[in-house]
């Protein structure tokens, strides 16, 4: 094959795709065109099952038994992929175009070792020897900065860590150096700050090789912050494209516009600028509508014009530029103001009175290390410390967070809460009883109301064998609220309205619902006996952006109307940060830092939440950032460090006494408490991390019609 | 590993002593029952209490059931009532004829259901796999009786080219093999090529493959080294379970064409009530039964190395 270096690394023309099931042809992507020049990173963007992993496997040529490329073509540096040879796509694969994927554990052989995995790209492109190929994979494992390459190279995939086994599976896709890399969600699996780590590293390493790169994600902060172009996708097709200032200061397609007020950016206010989630649901790809796909939810939907016929990508003339394009009829007609898409503001909610007090919280879990070597030294009892003196309140009507990275004993506290563990020591005051030691099968039916939950994934915790009304029906009459059948039927339909479903889906069963539909009927559940307070773990994180965006707002609705206490337990300091009136930041089950969430975003800050913050990505080119990279990984539980348990990661350390000792916690009178051995008059000394430009100095306002670049 | 290989180890001898129990009590639990069956149907009841005085079966059962355990253990597996002389001098003759058989079988099965298996795993739905998938599904559904009488109408009365009977009278002769081998894995490659037809298939579509493929390996490497593996996990249990079936399997077939092993020895024990012969076929199937099961654990754990890890 006589590749052309001059032509683009990767051009895509026209491209149609198409799935083919039972149902009959499913048009997964439409009029797919992009570029890709040497060096440059391309970012793909959308919602799930817009088509941006079927615009990957078509570009790997890899589409599955029943997926075709109908029509359009796709040239790797100037040679037509379409019409290769098995042979030639092989040599092509894995030595000039390498992939990266959402799920690292999946894409590793369980049962091989992960040097041979990397040997074998080697000593198939390149012909190779053995020694020459394991000395190439430990340099480079050493480049992607994985402690102990040697040891990498022996251990098998569920040896190491999520994150490291990430790393191993970049460093893979890097071994030839490819010309071109496709990442597919390549961090959506990992912590907030594992995935600042690998975002940067792969960055670094592109830099250095001249690779280009299409990454795909469905989160706009880590687009901006990897690309330098960037595609929406919308059921199937690109609304809009252009370089990453253009788009994200000027957004033209009323989809993407839509997006950017979904977003809890750092603008974003619970009260005085909540949410606005874009209405109705994302088509299936077999019930698009007639002319524009996003016609339906649009709010500039003009009848007779944007319904009919095929929208063609329009180039922007004026205001941003040469390359930036949209698929809408009617772009420069809309203005929409300066402002980001926001709802309608609300004044703010009074607390009421303590509904929740955790004094020195404990909870150990007993591990027993059945080893000969453990029991020689007859330490064969040990303790997972997972949560470690907690002290923190709720009142009535407040939301309080607790934020951390995974394994840092969130899930565990919320677990004692709900009765399904007993503390190991310390007091749980809720509604003024204890409860910490009272596990669920002795708690009174009305502390089991006043206490409920709401999950992350809503697929786990329906019964796939009752109707979503009879589901809520259960917990009413449990509860006791209502006994008569009407009354109780009145209710679950009424909850079905708060929760903004359709009545009809009293009927349905859950796998007939979307994951955002479950997760209201996880929510109309919980609210179902009226309780005191409920706890949401994640509830989010599993949905689409603007799906995210409306569960969020309708949570904070009902919360609103009932005076319900709220615990929202995260990893996404972005959601938090919009809608908690209170934040605990959680590492190795302590806290570092309690406060209120003006207090916790700005100094003085615990030098793990400054790494937490500064990890965020956030979808705005005008809001700068101060980054900080935490190395290694999160120490384990089994072994915390003896002293401060953030010691072996923390960039502000300050020696010794770190190690060894248990930091003192500053508090002030205000509530905001910082355990960490700085003083805190150095603390507050610390530069913001984010800094958010206010609305006149922003660009769009500036020049409302004028590029930047 | 040495924990799970002691562990092991240990419920097996625990579940060989619960059945010997169990043997011990349905076989020999009432004395004058033993002594019947002994001594015949027009044995009076003074000679019936007599010899289980003499032969010590008046003593409590514990007692017994520790003598009969320690009498096992010496090698004596008691006298046969058929054939008048002692278990030990027919039942280990019979045991390596139906070991001959069942190996045999054993080998070319799994060589015959691990490679279609593979086969038609390798492209689910491919013209291959669904032709396999029949075959196996059909040969399956017919019993060892039908394909016994069947393969005998066509090699022995039709072509002429095979004996219809094994019954091996003058001395070893492998010819007599083919007809009970070829009825046996006929019944049996079915289950373990679907198995493994089914685990292949499962490990094609799984995302580790995807990643061979897009590495750019060849073909035949993805498959030899990335999949099989990793597809062969599930069906080693499976197969060491049909050394199980095997031994229950020759009965009729052993029976069909009168070949002198352990499974037509049983079937004539049981039906003449030849206690000591039972007991010995018991433990023996028993002992097989756990052992293989035993073994295909360990093999399990062996080729599995996120339990090999843990
Ligand atoms: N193997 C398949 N068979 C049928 N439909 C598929 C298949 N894979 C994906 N699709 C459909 O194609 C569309 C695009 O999917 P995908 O490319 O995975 O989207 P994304 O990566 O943006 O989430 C979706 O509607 C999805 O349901
Ligand atoms: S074409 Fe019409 S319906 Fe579609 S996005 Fe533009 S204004 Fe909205
Ligand atoms: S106590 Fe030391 S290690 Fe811990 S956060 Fe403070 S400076 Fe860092
Ligand atoms: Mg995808």
């Amino acid at each position: 094959m006589q590749f052309d270096d001059s032509a683009p690394v990767l051009e895509i023309k026209d491209l149609n795709l198409s799935y083919f099931t039972r149902a009959g042809e499913i048009p997964a992507v439409i009029d797919f065109s992009l570029t890709v020049n040497k060096g440059e990173s391309i970012g793909l963007v959308g919602e799930s099952g817009c088509g941006k992993s079927t615009v990957a496997m078509a570009i790997m040529q890899y589409m599955g038994s029943n997926g075709a490329i109908r029509s359009g073509s796709i040239k790797f540096k100037g040679v037509e992929m379409n019409e290769m040879s098995p042979e030639q796509l092989r040599n092509l694969r894995g030595s000039e175009i390498s992939m990266i994927y959402q799920e690292p554990f999946a894409s590793l052989n369980p049962s091989l070792l992960l040097g041979s995995q990397l040997k074998e790209v080697l000593t198939t492109h390149e012909g190779i020897s053995d020694q020459e190929a394991h000395e190439r994979a430990v340099q480079l494992l050493e480049d992607v900065k994985l402690p102990d390459p040697e040891r990498v190279m022996g251990a098998y995939p569920h040896q190491i860590s999520g994150g490291q086994q990430q790393r191993v599976v970049i460093a893979m896709a890097l071994l030839s150096q490819p010309s071109l890399l496709l990442l597919d969600e390549p961090t959506t699996a990992l912590d907030v700050t594992v995935e600042a780590g690998i975002t940067k590293l792969i960055a670094d390493i592109s830099k250095k090789y001249g690779t280009s790169q299409i990454y795909i994600s469905h989160n706009l902060g880590l687009i901006l912050e990897v690309c330098d172009r960037v595609f929406v996708m919308y059921s199937g097709e690109v609304v809009e494209e252009g370089t990453i200032n253009s788009l994200f200061t000027w957004p033209k397609h009323p989809y993407t516009h839509g997006l950017f007020g979904c977003i809890p950016l750092p603008t974003a206010d619970k009260n005085a600028a909540p949410l606005q989630p874009i209405r109705g649901q994302l088509p299936l790809p077999h019930e698009r509508p007639n002319g524009c796909n996003f016609g339906p939810r649009c709010d500039h939907f003009q009848e007779g014009r944007c319904d009919r016929g095929i929208i063609g990508m329009d180039y922007v003339s004026g205001a941003s530029g040469s390359d930036h394009r949209v698929r809408c009829l009617r772009w420069n007609e809309i203005d929409y103001g300066a402002e980001v898409a926001h709802g309608e503001a609300k004044p703010p909610m009074e607390f009421g009175d303590e509904v929740l007090a955790v004094e020195n919280m404990q909870k150990y879990y007993e591990v027993h290390d059945r080893s000969l070597a453990a029991m020689i030294k007859g330490r064969s009892v040990r303790y997972v410390k997972a949560n470690e003196s907690l002290n923190f309140s709720a009142r009535e009507g407040e939301t309080v967070a607790i934020v951390g990275e995974s394994g840092c004993g969130k899930s565990t506290f919320a677990k004692v809460l709900m009765g399904l563990e007993t503390a190991t020591d310390g007091e749980i005051m809720h509604a003024g009883e204890p409860i910490g030691e009272v596990d669920v099968h002795h708690r009174s039916t009305e502390q089991i109301r006043g206490l409920q939950m709401v999950f992350q994934n809503p697929f786990d915790t329906l019964n796939p064998s009752h109707t979503v009304g009879g589901q809520i029906a259960r917990v009413i009459r449990k509860f006791g609220v209502e006994s008569d059948p009407d009354k109780i039927r009145e209710r679950v339909m009424r909850l079905l309205d708060i929760v903004k479903l359709p009545r009809d889906f009293f009927y349905r069963r859950p796998r007939q619902l979307s994951g955002g539909q479950k997760q209201r009927v996880g929510i109309a559940r919980a609210f179902a006996g009226n309780p005191s307070m409920v706890i949401a773990d994640e509830p989010v994180s599993a949905l689409d952006v603007s799906v995210a965006a409306a569960v969020t707002e309708l949570l904070m609705e009902i919360q609103r109307e009932h005076k319900t206490t709220l615990l929202f337990i995260s990893h996404d300091l972005s959601v938090v940060r919009y809608l908690s009136d209170r934040i605990v930041v959680m590492y190795l089950g302590q806290i570092m830092e309690r406060g209120s969430t003006d207090e916790i975003f700005a100094p003085p800050y615990h030098p793990y939440t400054e790494a937490l913050l500064s990890a965020v990505p956030i979808a705005d080119p005008e809001v700068t950032k101060r980054e900080i990279v935490l190395e290694g990984n999160l120490p384990s539980v089994l072994n915390p460090p003896a002293g401060c348990p953030f010691s072996t990661r923390c960039p502000r350390k300050i020696g010794a006494i770190c190690d060894d000792e248990r930091p003192p916690v500053h508090q002030t009178n205000t509530g905001h408490a910082i355990a960490c051995h700085i003083p805190l008059e150095e603390l507050r000394e610390i530069e913001p991390v984010i800094n958010v430009p206010s609305l006149d100095e922003r660009l769009h306002v500036q020049n409302p019609e004028v590029v930047a670049d | 590993m040495l924990k799970v290989i002691g562990t092991r180890l240990g419920v097996m001898v625990l579940i060989m002593l619960t059945v010997s129990v169990l043997l011990f009590v349905m076989n020999e639990g009432n004395p004058r029952l033993v002594a019947r069956s002994v001594l015949g149907p027009y044995a009076q009841p003074e000679q019936l209490d007599a010899w289980v005085e003499k032969n010590g079966y008046d003593k409590p059962m514990a007692v017994r059931y520790i003598t009969w355990v320690g009498r096992i253990f010496a090698g004596d597996l008691g006298d046969s009532i058929i054939y008048k002389q002692p278990v030990n001098n027919i039942f280990w003759k019979r045991l390596g004829n139906t070991g001959i058989l069942a190996g045999i079988t054993f080998g070319i099965m799994v060589v015959i259901s691990l490679t279609l298996g593979v086969l038609a795993g390798m492209k689910e739905g491919s013209a291959r796999d669904r032709f396999i998938s029949f075959i196996s599904i059909f040969t399956t559904s017919i019993p060892e009786y039908a394909s016994a009488v069947i393969l005998s109408g066509i090699f022995v009365f039709w072509l002429a080219w095979l004996p219809g009977t094994s019954a091996m009278t003058g001395g070893f002769n492998a010819v007599e093999l083919v007809l009970p081998v070829m009825v046996l894995t006929l019944y049996g490659f079915g289950y373990v090529a679907r198995m493994t037809r089914a685990s292949m298939a499962e490990v094609m579509t799984s995302n580790y493959i995807r990643t061979a493929v897009l590495k750019g390996l060849p073909y035949w490497r993805v498959i030899m080294k990335h999949a099989l593996r990793n597809a062969l996990i599930a069906p080693f249990t499976v197969i060491m379970l049909q050394f199980n079936w095997l031994l229950s399997g020759v009965v009729v077939t052993e029976f069909a064409f009168g070949y002198k092993g352990f499974g037509a020895l049983l079937l004539e024990a049981a039906l003449r009530r030849d206690i000591f012969v039972i007991e010995a076929c018991g433990i023996v199937a028993v002992f097989v039964a756990v052992g293989t099961q035993t073994i295909g654990d360990l093999a399990y754990t062996y080729l599995n190395p996120r339990i090999r890890f843990s």
